[in-house]
């Protein structure tokens, strides 16, 4: 009879209450990221943030319809003006290219840059860090000790160090970004997972005989993905000036390619000449990525929901 | 099968046979099953030489030695009857819980659910999870605050292998069940819930896999009493219902005499006691049991507790005490007690103490005046 006893049972008639009970009639509570969205949206610095993050991407998306000049055409003839110059509202570059087009363009790479390696850090990151923090033990002590190593090195140094040895270029420069990454987002994936790990609710799920790839997925995931996600967000200010960091050492993007960091790199020795001009490709990699701070501080903060 | 009568599925006749009558008829679990349960005579739940020793961190090589949480603990759940397990925190009550649970595993010792030892290929893990389920203490950790109440019940029934939607089903008639009307409740997040409502939410989960025991860790301890009263009845009500069986773990006196068919008195991961309710409610042979039942209050003014009944705090259970664990702290520890660790000795049908006063020829000057 024990055995006998399935757990999935044949359809039949459903009795009593069941009956009745059609599923449109279940009040429904509004979900956990239902309400960190409507927080999010009272919170006007995080709107305002995300505001100016959309208006990139989108600028980002549109520069070849918007840009007004062509950001890789320049004449020695109209170097170095300065922003306001009729035709060239930002002015030019060292070579005589139209800055606005080269910022409307940079964008792209710079985005890229930022926004890629994170994406790329986050899956591998949570990946060993949520394995490491379920399984505990000895798993837990070799992986995690293998990513302490990575934190012996300061993150530029690393990123420098990888990019060198790798070689100059945009998919050279993402490698190492990733890298340099995955530690820190393993780190917080692991202490998130351990501490969901020993709650009640996951011995609960274990008791019912599910497997540990069911647990995490079912049980851990919802309340692990939340903090490791705005721990990457947070991160993804940090890539673009580390990546902005590696085109100026002329690690990453390679000229005449327009990208924020490689603009300022480039555009360094004209400081004394024309110090806004050559501030400009900095002021977008601050918006930027402060931007992306400010809009991470709201959703943590929206997210930090007691209960 | 349909799916509210699914819940219920054991024949009504079986859970008639296995009602156990609540209360001081001085039962002999032996003999409460015995004319039922054609297919199963012997205990439901059986462990066995339980042992579980938690190694002390801190030695670089070998451990400087361990926290011997439960040792060698065996003892029998018998079809339809509530056992309550007392002691002070500390005494292993929560560890045995796990230990019968498989959710850790034990250093020594066995669980065997209907003769089969639970994990070993006759019964695996998912087979045996499938038989016993927990309800935790804490009402709130215990769900997970992301899912909503059915998917938490609905959760192991898929897990086995059962159509989303018609576990969904199952969560909703098993919610009616616990006393949550499906409409208002099935959608609802944990922390919408008062404690007694998630506690409900708890059983329901347990039941979702049909279960024949459930193990109760503390289930009703962190609620007001009214609540702990709403759901203990209920509680009471699906055992007759469902002809399940309950390992109650508890250190409320008063709850566990009200619900328990047997009482197993835990001290320092030993039992110290076990027998029928009222037998060992009434006429408690180990002086820690009497100890704790006179740590209970009492609603006679005359009857007031004037001394601690039990000085102290329990012994490190690192290096717990030589020969009786209890000697330390016992009124009438006598040079045996120090020397000798007491065997489980039967006193009465059903009723078991380990105290060198309980066994006859011990050696201690006690021995024979209180021996059966």
């Amino acid at each position: 009879m024990l055995m006998s006893r399935p757990v999935a049972e044949g359809p039949g008639q459903a009795p009593g209450l069941a009956s009745g009970q059609a599923m449109s009639e279940i009040v429904r509570s509004p979900g956990y990221w239902a309400t960190v969205w409507r927080r999010v949206l009272r919170d006007p610095v995080a709107v305002g943030a995300a505001l100016v993050i959309l208006a990139i991407v989108l600028i980002a998306i549109l520069a070849p319809y918007i840009a007004p000049q062509d950001p890789y055409k320049g004449m020695t003839l109209r170097r170095l003006r300065p922003p306001g110059t009729e035709g060239f509202p930002l002015g030019t570059d060292e070579l005589g290219r139209d800055m606005l087009s080269r910022l409307i363009f940079g964008a792209r790479l710079s985005l890229f840059m930022g926004v890629t390696p994170v994406i790329l850090a986050l899956f591998l990151g949570s990946a060993i860090g949520i394995a490491a923090g379920y399984a505990g033990g000895w798993v837990n002590s070799i992986l995690m000790r293998t990513i302490d190593v990575f934190f012996a090195f300061p993150s530029v140094l690393l990123a420098i160090a990888l990019s060198g040895a790798l070689g100059a270029g945009v998919l050279n420069g993402l490698i190492s970004l990733t890298v340099v990454f995955i530690p820190p987002i393993a780190r917080v994936a692991e202490s998130v997972t351990t501490s969901v790990r020993s709650r009640d609710y996951v011995e609960a799920a274990r008791a019912s005989g599910a497997g540990p790839l069911t647990i995490v997925r079912v049980q851990v995931l919802g309340n692990v993905m939340g903090p490791i996600f705005v721990y990457g967000m947070s991160l993804v200010a940090v890539s673009m000036i580390l990546a902005s960091g590696l085109s100026f050492l002329g690690l990453g993007v390679k000229p005449p390619e327009p990208e924020w960091g490689l603009m300022l790199n480039t555009l360094r020795t004209a400081i004394y000449t024309q110090p806004l001009l050559c501030a400009l490709p900095g002021v977008m990699i601050f918006v930027t990525s402060i931007s992306f701070n400010m809009l991470t501080d709201g959703l943590r903060s929206a997210m930090d929901i007691k209960a | 099968m349909s799916d509210t009568a699914a819940i219920g599925v054991r024949p009504l006749a079986d859970t008639a046979a296995l009602h156990h009558p609540r209360g001081g008829e001085g039962s002999d679990p032996g003999r409460n099953h015995s004319d039922p349960a054609p297919l199963n005579p012997g205990p439901l739940l059986e462990a066995q030489g339980l042992v579980k020793h938690f190694p002390l961190k801190g030695g670089l090589i070998r451990s400087p030695g361990a926290v011997r949480a439960v040792d060698a603990v065996s003892f029998s759940l018998y079809p339809g009857e509530i056992l309550g397990i007392v002691g002070e925190s500390g005494c292993g009550k929560s560890t045995t819980a796990r230990l019968l649970m498989n959710l850790i595993v034990p250093t020594a010792g066995t669980v065997r659910f209907d003769g089969r030892i639970a994990g070993s290929r006759e019964l695996p893990l998912r087979a045996f999870r499938r038989q016993v389920q927990m309800v935790f203490q804490d009402s709130y950790a215990s769900l997970n605050p992301r899912l909503t109440v059915e998917e938490s019940i609905a959760f192991a029934p898929t897990v086995h292998g059962m159509a989303s939607d018609e576990a969904v089903r199952r969560a909703r008639s098993l919610l009616d069940r616990v006393g949550l009307e499906p409409a208002r409740f099935a959608g609802r997040y944990p922390h919408e819930l008062s404690g007694g409502q998630r506690q409900r939410v708890n059983i329901a989960r347990a039941l979702a896999l049909q279960p024949r025991v459930l193990i109760l860790d503390e289930a009703v301890s962190a609620l007001d009493k009214s609540i702990e009263a709403q759901v203990l009845n209920l509680l009471l009500d699906l055992k007759d219902e469902l002809g399940l069986s309950y390992i109650f773990i508890s250190h409320d006196l008063e709850v566990v005499r009200f619900v328990a068919t047997r009482v197993l008195v835990m001290y320092l991961g030993r039992i110290a006691e076990v027998g029928p309710t009222e037998a060992l409610y009434t006429g408690s042979r180990h002086p820690y049991t009497t100890a704790l039942l006179r740590s209970m209050l009492s609603m006679d003014p005359d009857r007031r507790t004037e001394s601690a009944p039990v000085a102290g705090d329990p012994p490190n259970p690192i290096n717990p005490p030589s020969g009786c664990r209890f000697h330390t702290r016992c009124a009438f520890a006598e040079g045996v007690c120090s020397a000798v660790d007491p065997a489980l000795a039967p006193v009465e049908t059903g009723h078991a103490a380990a105290c060198h006063m309980a066994i006859a020829s011990s050696g201690h000057s006690k021995a024979d005046a209180r021996a059966a």
